[in-house]
């Protein structure tokens, strides 16, 4: 794979960014996490963040989706200033994060799961209930639209590939509003097929012109989506490229911090 | 639920379709209502048939009736992830506060009965409150308060009655308020009567009902039930008591209020045990320190016997009616065959046992074996 697959899109969208993060640090005491990374995300694009580990991704997104508030710098949300005290501000202006452990309960069906925290109701007082019958028309067709066909919309989470999890998780954010999607490596714990459904999904969420943040370390995975990328290093951006100006082993050079991976690759014969 | 038969646009052929047993078998309250039949079925060969008579049946169902009150709550409350082991001891605490207010101070039974629920709500909020904010397990927490609590009702018992453990002459101080009938003695006695003018009914040599009515922790206990699995299955606070116990974190990112949710499980257990307790002490006229005693395990396997996960997250107040009637029948029951009343202990035993192993084989039937 070497970046031409059916997912490509070509160039960012112009215009106004989303959301902009400008020269954000971030400190824990006397370690600093982050120290200056500029980012932005346009409507309807996926602007991918690379990093290895320890690079800083997590802090970031974790900064960005309101969980901690920067040390210093700037975050701009359609153009005004914010300042995100909880996950939930940020969830209610619209950036919805989906991290690794999804936020999803295996045992409660995909439709429980689906409207947990904001289930809409009918009747009043003390009838007031659960609209059952549409929240399940609901997520039955949220996520026939990401291309998953439930046997039925009372089938527990549980019983749902990793894959699907997350597509359920992706298509809950998108159902709720979101503007930004944050997707904290979500491939990364997937087999081949179920990767590609993924980066369907996320593709298909980029064309509803969300804007789409795409964590990942793995330089393949990002290429197959991605139309921007930033790589981050010892919580630094390296730089920012865009789609077809960047080969997958520049990328991976940069990841890494460049030599040691060159010579590693050398005795494995080919890019990891 | 409203199943799906019309949105399969592309099936997966590696799934089979299922059958209605199949789906049947995920019901987490299956398990208790096939052990209903169980019980039924064997109390059928080897009792005597009077327990399947009209009588019988309410002998067996008061007792059913009174733990199933308790198992309600327990079986929300683990549902929602958490353990009150100090319910028996809240049915002696609530017991105590509520003859104290009716005999010791006189209080009408339309403020007596409030200010007791409230009490034992407050109960529950701490008990809740302190489990929330430790993050202990609601078992150590619990436990405590299962001492706690019965400690102070004898204590307290002692001290409003002068040094006894009993407290009497609550009949005498009830009698003749007009809320009394909705907490003690029988239901619908007119229907009864007219049931036995018509035949329908056994019947004394005089006409009277055998039955004069019906037990009212019966119509409690199955109104509870109906609330409980409603509450459970059709409002957004049912799945919040789900996502509670499923996972807390998940729930809480969410935006799930998992600490309010528990909390008030906690005060909901307390009141079902101010329910039973005031029920209890009334048609007893007296209320004293062993009220109650042991019944937190006795709710506690009735809610695992209908399905509820130890682990929480998965679990019905259906099958903890069923686990109730199941603990009616195997009491009462016993009396009516040649077998010893102690078997008892042995069957509940092997019961809760049965029932656990049941609901771990189902549960990673639901969840796929991940």
């Amino acid at each position: 794979m070497n970046g031409d697959t059916a997912f490509h899109h070509g160039d960012a969208p112009a215009g106004a960014p989303i959301v902009e993060m400008k020269d954000i640090e971030k400190h824990f005491g006397n370690i600093i996490a982050l120290a200056g990374v500029s980012f932005d995300v346009h409507p309807g694009e996926c602007h991918c963040l690379l990093g290895d580990n320890g690079a800083g991704k997590s802090t970031f997104i974790k900064t960005m989706s309101g969980v901690h508030r920067p040390t210093r710098g700037e975050i701009l949300f359609e153009g005004r200033p914010m300042s995100f005290n909880s996950p939930r501000d940020a969830m209610e202006a619209g950036i919805a994060t989906v991290f690794q452990d999804l936020a999803m309960i295996p045992l409660m069906s995909v439709t429980r799961n689906f409207f947990m925290g904001r289930e809409p109701t009918v009747g009043r007082g003390p009838f007031k209930r659960m609209d059952v019958d549409r929240m399940n028309a609901v997520t039955m067709e949220r996520m026939r639209e990401m291309g998953i066909a439930l046997r039925a919309p009372d089938q527990a989470v549980g019983t749902l590939s990793g894959g699907e999890r997350q597509t359920v998780a992706i298509a809950r954010a998108v159902h709720f509003g979101a503007k930004v999607l944050i997707l904290d490596e979500p491939t990364s714990a997937l087999g081949v097929r179920q990767t590609s459904n993924v980066l369907a999904t996320i593709d298909k969420v980029r064309k509803q012109g969300i804007g789409v943040v795409f964590i990942s370390h793995n330089v393949r995975h990002a290429l197959a989506v991605g139309d921007r990328f930033t790589v981050l290093n010892r919580g630094r951006t390296l730089g920012t490229a865009k789609r077809g100006e960047i080969t997958p082993e520049a990328l991976q050079d940069m990841m890494a911090g460049g030599q040691e991976m060159a010579q590693l690759e050398g005795s494995l014969g080919g890019t990891v | 639920m409203a199943t799906d038969t019309t949105t399969h646009p592309a099936a997966d052929e590696r799934l089979k379709t299922e059958s209605f047993g199949a789906r049947l078998m995920k019901r987490p309250e299956l398990g208790a209502i096939a052990g209903v039949i169980l019980v039924t079925v064997f109390f059928v060969l080897t009792a005597d048939p009077a327990m399947f008579t009209l009588s019988g049946i309410v002998n067996f169902m008061t007792p059913a009736a009174q733990l199933g009150i308790l198992a309600i709550g327990a079986a929300l409350l683990m549902v929602g992830g958490e353990f009150d082991l100090s319910i028996g001891s809240m049915v002696a605490f609530a017991g105590l506060f509520f003859g104290a207010a009716t005999v010791a101070v006189g209080l009408p039974l339309l403020l007596a009965i409030p200010l007791t629920f409230l009490f034992a709500a407050a109960v529950g909020a701490v008990n809740g409150t302190i489990v929330i904010r430790s993050g202990l397990p609601s078992f150590i927490v619990t436990l405590a308060f299962l001492f706690i609590l019965r400690g102070l009702s004898l204590v307290g018992l002692k001290a409003v009655t002068g040094g006894s453990t009993q407290l009497r002459g609550v009949r005498d101080a009830t009698e003749g308020d007009p809320l009394a009938p909705f907490f003690s003695g029988d239901a619908f006695g007119p229907v009864f009567a007219w049931a036995a003018d018509r035949g329908v009914i056994e019947t004394f040599g005089n006409g009277t009902p055998k039955v004069p009515g019906l037990p009212v922790e019966i119509v409690w206990f199955v109104a509870l039930a109906a609330v409980a699995t409603w509450l459970l299955l059709r409002t957004p606070a049912g799945n919040w008591i789900f996502a509670a116990g499923g996972d807390t974190l998940a729930a809480t990112n969410s935006g799930v209020p998992v600490r309010r949710v528990k909390i008030a499980l906690f005060m909901l257990t307390a009141c079902c045990a101010a329910l039973v307790a005031i029920i209890t002490v009334m048609d007893a006229g007296s209320t004293d320190a062993r009220r109650g005693f042991q019944k937190e395990f006795e709710a506690i396997i009735a809610a695992v016997i209908g399905g509820c996960l130890l682990t929480g997250g998965y679990g019905s107040a259906v099958g903890a009616f069923f686990g109730a009637i199941i603990f009616g029948m195997v009491v009462i029951g016993l009396g009516y065959t040649s077998f010893d009343q102690d078997w008892f202990q042995v069957f509940l035993g092997g019961m809760l046992l049965i029932a656990v192993l049941f609901n771990n084989a189902i549960r990673k039937r639901v969840t796929g074996e991940r």
